[in-house]
């Protein structure tokens, strides 16, 4: 496990270098604002208007956490993303309406111009690619990303999101492996909810951590709880600076918690105990930001519920403009195959 | 203009390419000190260093993977595959995402990567170093599929593969590495992937086929000529896109088709060749497309006989052309 938070810091919040109580304060309200979000999707699946929908509940001080720790501790950073992350792409400016967008399939979603499932394609102006949902197949992408950076100098680190489910993948073992090898500046974010769909952690691996493995390529290995947005800080942090720095990369596992099934489509009622969940929702994310800004003083009950309201009133006005938006025009679909001046090396 | 072979062809265009554009860089099992197994980068790491001609440990899945993230932002990997015998753990990586990443992100992403592979067989390479993974690889939109055999059609069109914008899957056909030299013209050139050429003029057959049974066909239509018969001989160079013009032309013209290829007979480029021909130049057809290709079992066996049972030669070509044109 990491080294814990500092007490030492003002106001006994526990904060790590480099993250204030502005800090918290601001990446609370993305998180109330994607819990609002993510809470509004999934009904509109059960409405019928979202086909498909993958909950981030759960996850939000993980993913936020680290992107606000990537923003710290390098000059520059970019991040691979899975189909949980919603709380990343928030974060890294795609607003509700864009969302939601994505979820209603409409006309003007500006990562796969809905050709893909929500949050899919790429808004690489705000350094997220999330080609694909085949799992783990974007680890060794992020990889290469930053062997492409170090080959032109470039002071970056590159963030590679993904689950448990995903640390099984051959790819990842490789990509690791590479890594490590070349000393890549890659943060390796394995964002451990525990089940890999229906199966739990114990039929997917027998070590009780993920981060043990790094080991076994020769990078540093931590694992945190991810439902606390200062240890989550913290681990990714040293790890960016570590990877700007060109040190090499390192395994970071958040311990998270999964509350709602592994998408829309899925039923997880024939494979967890509500209990399971019950106890899960003690450490709710958002619940213990709220908590330890509220004891701190830094939030007050007002300050929450108008907080909350506005995120209400944004993703209610995401929604109507989403579903007021067209669908992709049908003959769109023949377009983007291959690079429309291909010059000298092009084809037919 | 100079003499050189395949292999010497696909260094040359390599190299030319590194020199031009620093972007460029070679990335692969044994690519380093060593050259590649088959030399294509012999002598690489003296004039670009380790860090563009860069040693991988031996996972082709992500020799793959990481190529295409390189490739993303903005660097012309050249990934090596030592033998196309190896590609199937990079289908994930090439089939499934590169092919994808312009498409599924309406061009924000793109993935201008070349993956060399060495493929085919007739060197006793049995069944694990002599496979035709062509079809595989073609049958997949967003990706292009290139497959020339002879000198210049390899350096013009690897020089075209490295300067795309998008994923090429660039094979080159082991046996004509060293065993078919040709002339290449001394200054910078390229060809266009998507156009085949017609290697032989003629008129009362054609025979659209590529890789090393160019050789086989160009060598079974002078054997017709001595008798006066002119078969048309059309190198496809590219697999995809297919240039389905110069086919449908060179059959209009002599109104009989065979097409020939190493690779298995069954839904491959044969196919869809003889497809196309169906479809629009029934009417100039005075026989049925007729093909050789490879029988359908899993690959060019290692003994000498059971290799030459599975070859489409000269004599199997010949034996069609008769049958094709007394039909």
């Amino acid at each position: 496990m990491a080294r814990k938070a500092s007490r030492t810091a003002a106001g006994g919040l526990g904060l790590p270098d480099g993250l204030s109580g502005e800090d918290l304060l601001d990446l609370y309200g993305t998180m109330v604002l994607v819990r609002a979000l993510d809470e509004r999707v999934w009904a509109m699946n059960r409405q019928g208007k979202a086909a498909i929908v993958a909950s981030c509940q759960g996850h939000e001080a993980a993913q936020l956490g680290s992107v606000w720790a990537m923003r710290a501790g390098a000059p520059a950073h970019f991040s691979f993303t899975y189909y949980r992350d919603l709380a990343v792409l928030t974060a890294e400016g795609l607003t509700p309406t864009e969302s939601l967008l994505g979820f209603l399939a409409k006309d003007g979603e500006p990562l796969s111009g809905a050709r893909q499932f929500p949050q899919h394609g790429a808004m690489p102006k705000r350094h997220v690619i999330n080609l694909s949902n085949v799992v783990a197949t974007h680890v060794p992408h992020a990889v290469g990303w930053a062997l492409a950076a170090k080959m032109r100098g470039e002071p970056i680190a590159v963030a590679a999101f993904f689950g448990d489910g995903a640390s099984s993948q051959g790819e990842v073992h490789e990509a690791m492996n590479f890594a490590a090898v070349q000393k890549l500046p890659v943060v390796f974010i394995c964002e451990n909810n525990g089940y890999a769909i229906s199966v739990p952690q114990a039929s997917q691996m027998a070590v009780k951590h993920v981060s043990t493995r790094a080991e076994g390529y020769g990078m540093p290995g931590v694992t945190v709880d991810g439902t606390d947005v200062r240890e989550v800080f913290q681990a990714v942090s040293a790890a960016s600076r570590r990877a700007a720095a060109g040190e090499g990369p390192t395994l970071v596992e958040l311990l998270v918690e999964r509350y709602l099934p592994h998408t829309s489509d899925d039923d997880d009622s024939v494979y967890r105990k509500r209990a399971e969940i019950e106890e899960a929702r003690k450490r709710d994310p958002l619940a213990k930001l709220q908590a330890l800004l509220l004891e701190a003083g830094l939030l007050t009950p007002q300050r929450d519920e108008q907080l909350r309201q506005r995120a209400r009133d944004e993703v209610e006005a995401a929604t109507d403009a989403a579903e007021a938006a067209p669908f992709p025009a049908p003959d769109d679909v023949f377009e983007h195959l291959f690079a429309p001046d291909a010059g000298q090396g092009g084809g037919r | 203009m100079s003499t050189i072979t395949v292999i010497e062809a696909v260094r040359e265009a390599m190299a030319e390419e590194m020199r031009r554009d620093e972007r460029v860089f070679i990335f692969g099992e044994d690519v380093g000190r060593r050259g590649g197994v088959f030399l294509a980068s012999k002598g690489f790491i003296d004039e670009f260093g380790p860090a563009r001609v860069l040693d991988t440990p031996l996972a082709e899945a992500s020799i793959a993977g990481v190529a295409v993230g390189a490739a993303m932002a903005g660097m012309r990997p050249i990934a090596e595959v030592q033998f196309a015998d190896f590609v199937w753990p990079i289908v994930n990586q090439i089939i499934g995402e590169a092919a994808r990443a312009r498409y599924g992100t309406k061009s924000k992403v793109s993935v201008p990567l070349v993956v060399r592979s060495p493929y085919g067989g007739q060197v006793r390479g049995g069944l694990f170093h002599s496979q035709s993974v062509e079809a595989y690889f073609a049958h997949t939109p967003g990706l292009k599929v290139v497959a020339p055999a002879t000198p210049y059609d390899v350096k013009g069109l690897l020089k075209a593969a490295i300067r795309d914008e998008d994923p090429v899957v660039f094979l080159e056909h082991k046996r004509t590495y060293r065993s078919v030299r040709g002339e290449v013209p001394d200054e910078d050139y390229v060809l266009p992937i998507g156009v085949a050429d017609v290697k032989r003029p003629g008129t009362n057959a054609s025979i659209i086929t590529y890789g090393l049974t160019l050789h086989y066909a160009l060598a079974a239509a002078d054997k017709l000529a001595v008798e006066g018969v002119e078969v048309e001989v059309v190198d496809l160079r590219t697999l995809k896109p297919l240039d389905a013009e110069t086919v449908l032309a060179s059959v209009r013209k002599t109104s009989r088709a065979l097409v020939v290829h190493e690779d298995n007979i069954s839904l491959g480029v044969g196919a869809e060749v003889a497809a196309l021909i169906a479809e629009h130049a029934f009417e100039a057809l005075d026989a049925p497309v007729m093909r050789v290709a490879g029988p359908d079992i899993p690959a060019m066996p290692f003994a000498p006989t059971l290799e030459a049972a599975f070859m489409p030669t000269t004599e199997k070509i010949e034996a069609a052309l008769r049958r094709l044109l007394t039909y």
